[in-house]
């Protein structure tokens, strides 16, 4: 049943009463995790979703009610960094933020308080993650993939839905599609996710999908190169992006050497992954 | 965002980091008034956002006021690397006997703020990491405690700074952290820090980046921005949102997601084709911002056809649709545009654009291909 939960996860949804929250909460609820509460401060109380989920003021009402576990954050980027602090602290032991735009400042306190209580963060600017016909935590399109045994983990939200489009038109399936979000900073990184599709009995291939920027990938590679047990297959966008520019809030920015996209192709390559120069050529180097 | 050095030494000053005198004039004239109030020499600095000032001319000593006027005169005259100059900065001309690089960044990779410093302040601090990258410390700063005094002590002792320096030079550390902190700044830099005889330390240049994701919460830097922008296209993707990067080729891209707009415009280069722009509308976008993105595009009098790749999430695309529509009717389009849907409510899109006569592609590889081939025909050659 995927990565990162298992048969006791009890999801909670942040910003649950908002325009994004209450459409995706609706999504989620056709799979079977269970959503056991919502939180909108100032509207607990109230039902949504015909009756099916209940509205806390805040979390720790919310945990302590419902027994949620697990938290989906849909909180716009001003209040967002409080909701992740009032998670924390209320004993949510996985937070995935589905929030753009968080300064970054709070970022770094962020990732420093959660590391410290062991709290598992996922994100920010995560789209979650889709298990097919199965589970879906977050925002991923339900109708992208279909079941299979191939582990897809993406810095970019949309360029994850485009590759698992393509791997279904060629009849490829997914075991997990999980995107660990755009920004500069997030809270879990490649080699975390990849450690967990090592030991996930329902992954037996891997799709990396990266971009230009910072060192995630190389660092996947350094891990891939370690005597990594399942093939790998890359894709990093960005290949043809002038440097020096900075492609968008993704964090995609070719500040230093290290970030550009020949690089991180070269890294991967050396580590014995597959490396796929457009997605088109993914599902040939996957069979 | 990055802010002159002017802002970046108004906001020292009011954090208790020592600045030297000084005035901003936008004319030359008000550049001998300022030179004589502050008494002679004096340095005159062209306000441009870009680096290498000094080597490119921008920073000039006057040893009157005069000569003040007439610097001032030639600086807001010209371009500094292809920048016109609004501004210049008249400033005291300081004495100094030692100079200093300190700066506080971003790590990405961990997560943390970087305290830099170096005791080779003053010169090209890219030239002394390359070429002598034992001279710079770099130290990791836990977000939720700041820089400690201990933390300047370590640095003071690592570059061999006189003991009678420690106290001070830990109260600029200390302030400059302090406007790291609340001005949500993703860079503050002092190049260089110096020492004059007297033994005061002083901030004779500075730059500040501030995080664009908390302007929300700066009104006065966010203020500062719009003083210094000239470029409407900037201010109007700005405005709704969008990260928009002109480029040079023909090919207009709107895309949603970063890592998705520029697999795009890898696929249009595939082509033989080159990208007039990397747009990303975001997550979630409405129709108005769609509409104000594809207005942004088509005001490039270079792009010859435009792509829209959209792969529906959070973003649905029956609002792109209504947006692409919407636009459509306030401008007079002739280019090609090439359409790709798919994601979140992409049937619902593509029956609201049924109603325009847009070339429709069912994959993005076609998408791109489409646009490539549409962007090559000669002049005239519409498709309308």
């Amino acid at each position: 049943m995927g990565i990162l939960i298992n048969k006791d996860t009890r999801l909670l949804i942040q910003g649950i009463t908002g325009h994004e929250g209450l459409f995706h909460t609706q999504q989620m609820l056709k799979f079977t995790i269970p959503i056991v509460a919502g939180v909108t401060p100032g509207k607990g109380g109230e039902w949504v979703l015909d009756g099916k989920v209940p509205v806390f003021d805040c979390v720790k009402t919310a945990v302590d009610v419902s027994g949620a576990n697990t938290s989906v954050i849909f909180v716009p980027a001003r209040a967002a960094t409080d909701a992740i602090f009032e998670a924390a602290d209320a004993g949510i032991k996985l937070i995935f933020v589905i929030t753009e735009g968080i300064p970054i400042q709070d970022m770094m306190r962020i990732r420093w308080y959660l590391k410290q209580q062991q709290i598992t963060l996922i994100g920010p600017n995560t789209p979650g993650m889709l298990v097919p016909n199965e589970i879906k935590i977050g925002i991923i399109p339900e109708d992208i993939a279909i079941p299979g045994n191939v582990g897809l983990v993406s810095r970019s939200g949309t360029l994850s839905y485009e590759i698992a489009s393509i791997l279904k038109s060629s009849g490829i399936g997914i075991s997990v599609c999980l995107g660990i979000g755009g920004d500069p900073i997030v809270g879990t990184g490649f080699t975390d996710i990849l450690d967990l599709m090592e030991n996930d009995p329902h992954t037996e291939k891997v799709v990396l999908i990266g971009e230009i920027g910072g060192l995630e990938e190389q660092q996947a590679a350094k891990m891939i190169s370690k005597g990594y047990t399942k093939p790998v297959v890359a894709f990093i966008a960005g290949q043809t992006a002038p440097a020096g520019t900075r492609m968008g809030h993704a964090g995609a920015i070719i500040e230093r050497s290290s970030g550009s996209a020949q690089e991180k192709i070269e890294a991967l390559e050396a580590a014995g992954a597959k490396i796929a120069h457009y997605p088109e050529d993914i599902p040939g180097l996957l069979m | 965002m990055r802010l002159h050095e002017y802002q970046t030494k108004q906001i020292f000053n009011k954090y208790g980091i020592p600045v030297p005198r000084g005035k901003i004039a936008p004319y030359a004239g008000e550049a001998k008034q300022i030179a004589d109030e502050i008494g002679e020499p004096v340095v005159v600095k062209a306000q441009v956002l870009v680096s290498g000032r000094g080597k490119a001319g921008g920073i000039r000593l006057a040893k009157s006021a005069k000569e003040a006027e007439e610097i001032a005169a030639y600086i807001l005259g010209t371009e500094i690397k292809g920048l016109p100059v609004h501004k210049v900065l008249i400033e005291e001309a300081v004495i100094f006997t030692q100079e200093i690089y300190l700066a506080i960044t971003i790590d990405r990779e961990a997560g943390l703020p970087v305290l830099m410093a170096s005791g080779s302040g003053g010169m090209d601090i890219e030239e002394v990491a390359l070429r002598s990258p034992g001279k710079i410390i770099r130290l990791p700063i836990n977000p939720l405690l700041g820089i400690q005094e201990y933390h300047a002590r370590l640095v003071a002792i690592y570059m061999d700074l006189s003991r009678q320096y420690w106290r001070q030079f830990a109260k600029v550390l200390s302030n400059m952290w302090q406007v790291f902190r609340n001005c949500d700044a993703s860079l503050v830099e002092i190049n260089p820090l110096v020492i004059t005889p007297d033994n005061r330390q002083i901030a004779l240049d500075g730059k500040m980046i501030i995080d664009d994701n908390a302007l929300f919460r700066q009104p006065e830097l966010a203020e500062m921005r719009w003083l210094e922008t000239d470029n409407s296209i900037d201010t109007e993707s700005r405005k709704f949102g969008l990260s928009y990067i002109p480029l040079k080729g023909k090919v207009g891209c709107m895309v949603n997601g970063a890592g998705l707009a520029m697999a795009t415009m890898d696929l249009i280069n595939s082509y033989g084709g080159e990208p007039a722009n990397f747009l990303d509308i975001g997550g979630g976008a409405n129709s108005e911002k769609v509409g104000a993105a594809l207005k942004i595009i088509l005001s490039d009098s270079y792009v010859k056809t435009v792509l829209i790749n959209i792969f529906g999430g959070i973003t649905r695309c029956d609002e792109v649709a209504r947006g692409i529509i919407a636009a459509l009717y306030e401008i007079d389009n002739q280019i090609p545009i090439v359409v790709r849907l798919s994601g979140t409510n992409a049937k619902e899109g593509m029956q609201i654009l049924m109603e325009r006569n847009l070339n429709i592609a069912s994959s993005l590889s076609e998408a791109a291909r489409l646009a490539v081939e549409f962007s090559q025909r000669v002049p005239n050659g519409n498709t309308h």
